[in-house]
């Protein structure tokens, strides 16, 4: 039976839920002249959330609902950051929806649905846990893409990305139940992660489990968006409202990471050197995929896009070598990409206006000469993007390509090394186009007037130059968690 | 009859029709019998699991599946006028692309039953059957305790997509016409419709003349 124990464990879901709750009523009754506060509202929400999961961190890993739910350091590190980039999502947001009359109740309750999803799915140690919280990320996701309704692409995005989340969902759900169904032959069949991790340990049907381990691997690459289970995010980074699109890039990139974790290391860990080399494979293609692909990209949010399933190939290197050296690199990438892809997308934010997206990498022509400040925290956040030292994307890479290197896998590391110097040729593009590119004729590409963004955006931009240049506590705060 | 023969041929009958059922669902021409066909691979599914003894999931999918999706489902499929001639086209083109697929699929799923085929007594022993209680209740009693957080989680996923589907279609439109419904309750008769008292027959001297038509 659930005690109050287990509550307690669980406070900042059901803090977030409960306000989730309290948000939703307290739309349905303020007047229109009071809506926009919801949004300072939802910023408090969130971080009073990140207060509660610092303040309640246990020293060691417990579990609540018996088992079902583990809260320990990688899930608290991973939803800090969620709870963080999230609030940061919706700072930039503000502007940008109120010129799209997008500033509703529905978006800040739904992104704090998502959050919620995400915490559960970080800090899951049930198969079923790990299932409904992708879903509650996912139908929220799903949802927001689609909620400027008024415009067309962001519906076909919609479409697209809930067929192949759905197929993805179901691929990962077979994979799941023939896990299940493994674990119970030679054994009592088990949902539970932790009694899964030795399954293959006396399973009498090892192909099964290897098939289910397969299947959970398509639901994962497509959730991190690895190629080949790549197709939806250009369409949906391009369609989606840019503030969503920044949040698929940011918060749901932490928890894909999570969502890994959870099944490949606490579920399948026996199995490591069988699902080794299939991340491996994944990471090569999506690498592969990623830089090729977006150096003909015009369009900078589909460029990012691309440019997301190459940094998803140099996570799943972390992943891919399967100890807590790799899985601490893999979550300071999964973090230094949740920062650096929050202060890209947050630029195009804060220079879009109502009736120009400013999505062309042609749009920021000569962004240097019409605002020098938003061309340099562009630029910080291109080179760091594209691993340029001193910047924090540049140890988050070194660090991935070591743990590579370190689970013998030196081919892996030299096929990243060659793509990222391939990918510097598309970051260093756009920031050609911003430098040396005149604006053009009769361009007036400036920066929002809105204070919170501008002072948010440039201390983002910045930390990512700060935190390059002393990356030491958050990497150690990573590698405790892993027990290092 | 022998109790297990007769359960025997009862799995096989259900399985059959569901199968067949099934087949037909992707080759009937006619969409709406496809539908039909797919309310009778639901309904047999159903039957095949009240004899595996699980008779909540088996009421749940008549009642959801078979009494309010498929309901729903054939509404949609008869307001779509859906052109017959264009369904068909580049069947003989996706031909072997499919064949192939369904290759595959088999022998996978060969593959699958072969290794299960192998181990006769796949799962453990049925845990409502050693509690000694119904299916139902052993659900009951599980969801409440052992799966409440994934139950509570599940609520919070309908409420989402009650919350999602009211904000995609609940908006004001400006290019069509719309009523308030609250604007019509809470008007006034009076603002409407103005009744006149009046006599029942007018006097003669006040009946009005017609005009005099003026000869050129």
């Amino acid at each position: 039976m659930p005690t109050f124990n287990d509550i307690l464990i669980m406070a900042p879901e059901f803090y977030l839920v409960a306000a989730a709750c309290v948000l939703l009523l307290a739309d349905a009754f303020m007047t229109p002249e009071q809506r926009p506060q919801l949004h300072w509202i939802s910023i408090v929400v969130l971080l009073v959330a990140g207060c509660l999961v610092i303040a309640g961190q246990p020293a060691q890993a417990v579990t609540a609902f018996g088992g079902m739910f583990v809260r320990d350091n990688v899930a608290e590190i991973l939803k800090v950051f969620a709870l963080g980039t999230t609030a940061l999502v919706m700072v930039y947001a503000r502007p940008y929806l109120i010129d799209l009359k997008l500033l509703i109740g529905e978006f800040y309750t739904l992104m704090i649905f998502a959050v919620i999803g995400i915490m559960l799915l970080v800090s899951a140690g049930n198969l079923v846990t790990v299932y409904l919280g992708l879903e509650l990320l996912s139908l929220s996701s799903y949802a927001l893409v689609a909620l400027n309704r008024d415009a067309k692409l962001p519906s076909e995005a919609a479409i697209k990305y809930f067929v192949l989340g759905a197929l993805a969902s179901g691929m990962l759900l077979y994979g799941m139940s023939m896990v299940y169904g493994a674990s119970g032959m030679g054994g009592t069949p088990s949902l539970d992660l932790a009694s899964l991790h030795h399954v293959m340990a006396y399973t009498t049907a090892p192909k099964l489990l290897l098939f289910g381990l397969v299947f959970m691997l398509v639901g994962i690459g497509f959730k991190l968006g690895a190629a080949p289970f790549h197709m939806w995010i250009p369409d949906v980074y391009q369609g989606a409202p840019t503030p969503v699109t920044t949040f698929i890039a940011s918060g749901s990139k932490l928890a894909a990471f999570g969502m890994a974790y959870r099944l490949l290391d606490a579920g399948m860990g026996d199995l490591s050197h069988q699902w080794q080399l299939m991340l491996a494979v994944l990471a090569v293609a999506s690498l592969a995929i990623g830089n090729l692909v977006a150096i003909v990209q015009t369009n900078l949010k589909r460029m990012l896009a691309y440019s997301t399933i190459s940094h998803m190939g140099y996570l799943l290197l972390g992943l891919a070598a399967a100890g807590p050296e790799g899985y601490a690199a893999a979550m300071f990438y999964a973090i230094s990409y949740a920062l650096m892809s929050v202060a890209a997308f947050g630029v195009i934010l804060a220079l879009a206006r109502k009736g120009f997206e400013c999505e062309e990498i042609s749009d920021l022509k000569g962004l240097n000469q019409t605002s020098p400040w938003m061309a340099f925290l562009m630029l910080l956040a291109m080179f760091s993007l594209a691993g340029v030292p001193p910047l924090f994307g540049f140890w988050a890479k070194v660090l991935v390509l070591e743990a590579a290197i370190h689970a013998d896998m030196l081919w892996l590391a030299v096929v990243g090394v060659v793509f990222a110097i391939i990918g510097l040729y598309y970051y260093l593009h756009v920031i050609k186009v911003m430098y040396f590119d005149k604006p053009a004729e009769g361009s007036v590409l400036q920066a929002k007037p809105d204070v919170t963004l501008r002072v948010m955006l440039s201390l983002n931009a910045l930390s990512l130059l700060a935190l390059g240049l002393y990356w030491g506590p958050l990497l150690g705060w990573c590698r405790r968690a892993f027990g290092l | 009859m022998n109790p297990q023969l007769f359960q025997l041929i009862c799995f096989y009958t259900f399985g059959f029709v569901t199968v067949a059922a099934a087949l037909s669902v992707i080759t009937l021409r006619n969409t709406v019998h496809a539908v039909l066909a797919l309310v009778l691979t639901f309904f047999s599914t159903a039957c095949l699991w009240m004899l595996a003894e699980a008779e909540f999931l088996a009421l749940a999918l008549i009642v959801v599946y078979v009494g309010a999706v498929m309901v729903l489902f054939l509404f949609v499929v008869m307001m779509l006028d859906i052109d017959q001639e264009r369904m068909r086209e580049g069947f003989v083109k996706f031909l072997p692309v499919g064949l192939i697929v369904a290759l595959v699929m088999l022998m996978e799923m060969l593959g699958l039953i072969g290794v299960r085929a192998m181990h006769a007594q796949v799962m453990g022993a049925d845990p409502a059957t050693a509690a000694g209680v119904s299916n139902t209740a052993w659900l009951g009693h599980a969801l409440y305790t052992q799966y409440l957080l994934p139950f509570e989680i599940a609520a919070l996923i309908l409420t989402v997509g009650v919350v999602a589907a009211v904000a995609l279609t609940l908006r004001q439109r400006t290019d069509a016409r719309h009523e308030s419904a609250s604007q019509q309750v809470s008007v006034n008769p009076r603002d409407r419709i103005r009744i006149v008292k009046m006599a029942a027959e007018r006097p003669a001297a006040e009946l009005p003349v017609p005009p005099q038509e003026s000869k050129p």
